[in-house]
């Protein structure tokens, strides 16, 4: 990786290169780039939503499709990939292994992500990122609703291989001498999500299919007007994605326990009840998805059964958050920026999930759902907790990828704004919901506090684009000219790192 | 991992669990008094559609994006949709109930205070969603 900047090769090699360090970068690069096209959109909504009627975008049809590939960028095309690219960095290394297992699919995996991406981006579907039927059979308009459905579907199977590849790395490729139980927590975290995406993606994948198949008009599945029934799409689109949602923090829960017990200087508080957690949400993230769907007319006791499924994957959560003040209790800390952005990830960790406690409870969920308190309440999981523990790792990692240190005074800015911003946002909107604004809307009626709490949220979202740009010129200018990193220990709290640095990649 | 003693993460799990019981108690027991429809609840027709909705009462009157109803009497909301998904919501008196087409979901609400009230639909129903909305107007009971 190192070598990159110092030894630089031809494009083409690192495209069709197999190496899990070469596909890890081009995983890497995609992802940040995805990040950045997902956040300008976010930017153009809040713009729009900072006064009653229309501003910046003309119509409603360019604003719900703005959301809508808003949305689908930013879980499958950044947190996705990023995931991946932390994960064919480090698993292999973690397991002390050569590469992936199967370092072909790995690439295959990898470059079924542009042409998807670009499917929905050509696209720009406007049926949300939940694609709901009957609406995304009988009234969304083509070709941008198939385009997006062949892309969900292209990644979905990316997904499954990459998962089949860690799931065979980890177990069967890790060094004979090392147990299981001694695999590294960031390796156990990708287990965990690539075991959910196996059991969890083919649900969606069926859906995806008859979907398609619906609105071609050979079938009626999902429509009401050939005997077909939304709610069927409903349970089979959050059976997948409910447990998604433990694929997408787990990862970054991983990061979390790579970066905390390296700067506290201090092994992590307890290792097994890390690895006991993750298994623990891997299972109870299947029993609580119909937790989505209580205003769909579902009977008490079905309700009743999903809150206490739901509810079942707090202390797991919990046990996290607990694993990791206690890591740094009584801990020499060093608050260099990866670790801001770790500790800030847990505190946003730990207020969503409060927040999704009050979710869950039933009576509660009719005064939420559907509102900008739910905008609110995954932010902060995706935002403050998955993002925050990615670009936490970015940074972790940066010096291992290029050698070089980023500018730490532009990093901790990046993460005071992209805090502050986070707060002022996410915070603001779960308040903006129980004032009973529904998510989704491209204008609303001048009702004064909705005026006021919409502003403070664009205000926030715009402090957190100034971050954003911050960070992006800060990995451009010190990638190239950044102080070189001392790849020994690039952040001065001794111990011994895991070092992608050593990788042997063929191609030098 | 080894070596020191786990009791205070045992606690604080005990301490978890034991909020999560009684989060989950206190939300069913409120769920169960909610859903207990008064047995003389008159009966409205909500119908939602693309991008408005209809109010049709017991003795036929039918109202388009205003619905006029009575302080002091129970109404039972029969929600259905004629296109896609949308939900009809009253968020003052925290109503909210999907309409989906093939299918009639109910809830009930007792308005106690004369007023005006907004009426949205909370669930994507397309390019006017933002402006599917109505006014629920609580007045005297007239006899």
């Amino acid at each position: 990786m190192v070598l990159e900047l110092q030894k630089p090769r031809p494009i083409w090699q690192i495209m069709f290169s197999t190496h899990h360090t070469d596909v890890g970068l081009l995983y890497l690069i995609t992802s940040v780039a995805f990040l950045f096209m997902g956040g300008a959109l976010a930017l153009a909504i809040r713009a729009e939503l900072f006064l009653p009627g229309a501003q910046i975008i003309g119509d409603a049809m360019t604003f719900n499709r703005i959301f809508t590939v808003h949305g689908t960028t930013l879980i499958f095309l950044f947190i996705i990939p990023f995931a991946s690219a932390v994960g064919n960095y480090f698993v292999p290394i973690m397991v002390r292994y050569k590469d992936m297992a199967y370092p072909k699919l790995n690439a295959i995996a990898f470059w079924m992500i542009p042409p998807a991406g670009a499917l929905i981006w050509l696209g720009f579907a406007d049926f949300t990122w939940y694609a709901t039927p009957p609406y995304s059979i009988i009234s969304a308009p083509g070709p941008a609703a198939d385009m997006w459905i062949f892309g969900l579907k292209i990644l979905g199977i990316s997904s499954v291989l990459g998962a089949i590849n860690f799931i065979v790395t980890i177990l069967k490729c890790k060094h004979p001498d090392m147990s299981i139980g001694q695999v590294p927590l960031l390796a156990w975290s990708f287990l965990s999500s690539s075991l959910i995406i196996i059991v969890a993606i083919p649900t969606f994948a069926a859906a995806l299919l008859m979907l398609l198949t619906d609105r071609l008009g050979v079938s009626g599945f999902f429509n009401p007007a050939m005997g077909g029934d939304p709610i069927a799409y409903a349970h089979l689109f959050w059976f997948t994605f409910h447990p998604e949602v433990y694929v997408l923090v787990i990862p970054a829960i991983g990061m979390m326990y790579e970066i905390i017990p390296r700067f506290s200087r201090k092994p992590i508080y307890s290792y097994n009840s890390g690895i006991f957690a993750f298994v623990l949400l891997s299972i109870v993230g299947f029993s609580s998805w119909a937790h989505h769907m209580y205003a769909t007319g579902m009977s008490f006791t079905e309700k009743t059964v999903f809150m206490i499924g739901t509810l079942a994957a707090v202390p797991a959560s919990a046990m996290h958050v607990f694993n990791f003040i206690a890591t740094m209790w009584n801990a020499r800390i060093k608050f260099s920026t990866p670790m801001m952005w770790a500790v800030g990830g847990i505190a946003l960790f730990f207020s969503a999930g409060a927040g999704g406690v009050a979710n869950a409870a039933m009576p509660l969920d009719f005064s939420t759902h559907d509102t900008y308190w739910v905008v609110g309440h995954f932010h902060l999981f995706v935002m403050g907790t998955i993002a925050f523990g990615s670009i936490g790792y970015l940074y972790y990692m940066f010096p291992y990828v290029t050698g070089r240190m980023y500018n730490e005074t532009m990093g901790k800015v990046h993460f005071v704004m992209s805090f502050i911003g986070t707060v002022l946002v996410f915070f603001t909107q779960h308040v903006l919901g129980l004032y009973g604004m529904p998510r989704r809307i491209f204008d609303y009626p001048p009702i004064p506090e909705w005026i006021a709490m919409n502003q403070i949220v664009t205000v926030g979202a715009m402090i957190i684009g100034v971050s954003m740009a911050i960070f992006l010129i800060n990995m451009i200018y010190s990638s190239g000219k950044g102080k070189l990193a001392n790849t020994e220990d690039p952040f001065g709290v001794g111990g011994k790192y895991y070092y992608p640095f050593e990788a042997k990649n063929p191609s030098h | 991992m080894s070596g020191h003693s786990n009791w205070p993460e045992w606690i604080y799990v005990g301490v978890v669990i034991a909020l999560m019981v009684w989060v989950g108690a206190e939300a069913w027991e409120a769920e169960r008094l909610v859903e207990h429809v008064p047995a003389d609840a008159k009966i409205i027709k909500v119908t939602g559609q693309q991008w408005f909705w209809t109010f049709e009462h017991e003795d036929g009157t039918k109202e388009i994006g205003e619905l006029h109803v009575e302080t002091g009497k129970a109404y039972k909301f029969e929600i259905e949709s004629k296109d896609v998904n949308h939900s009809f919501n009253i968020h003052d008196y925290v109503i909210l109930m999907d309409a989906i087409p093939g299918r009639v979901n109910t809830v009930w609400f007792a308005p106690t205070d004369v007023g005006e009230h907004d009426i949205q639909c909370r669930e994507y129903c397309g390019l006017i969603h933002y402006n599917m909305r109505g006014t629920l107007y609580v007045e005297e009971p007239s006899s």
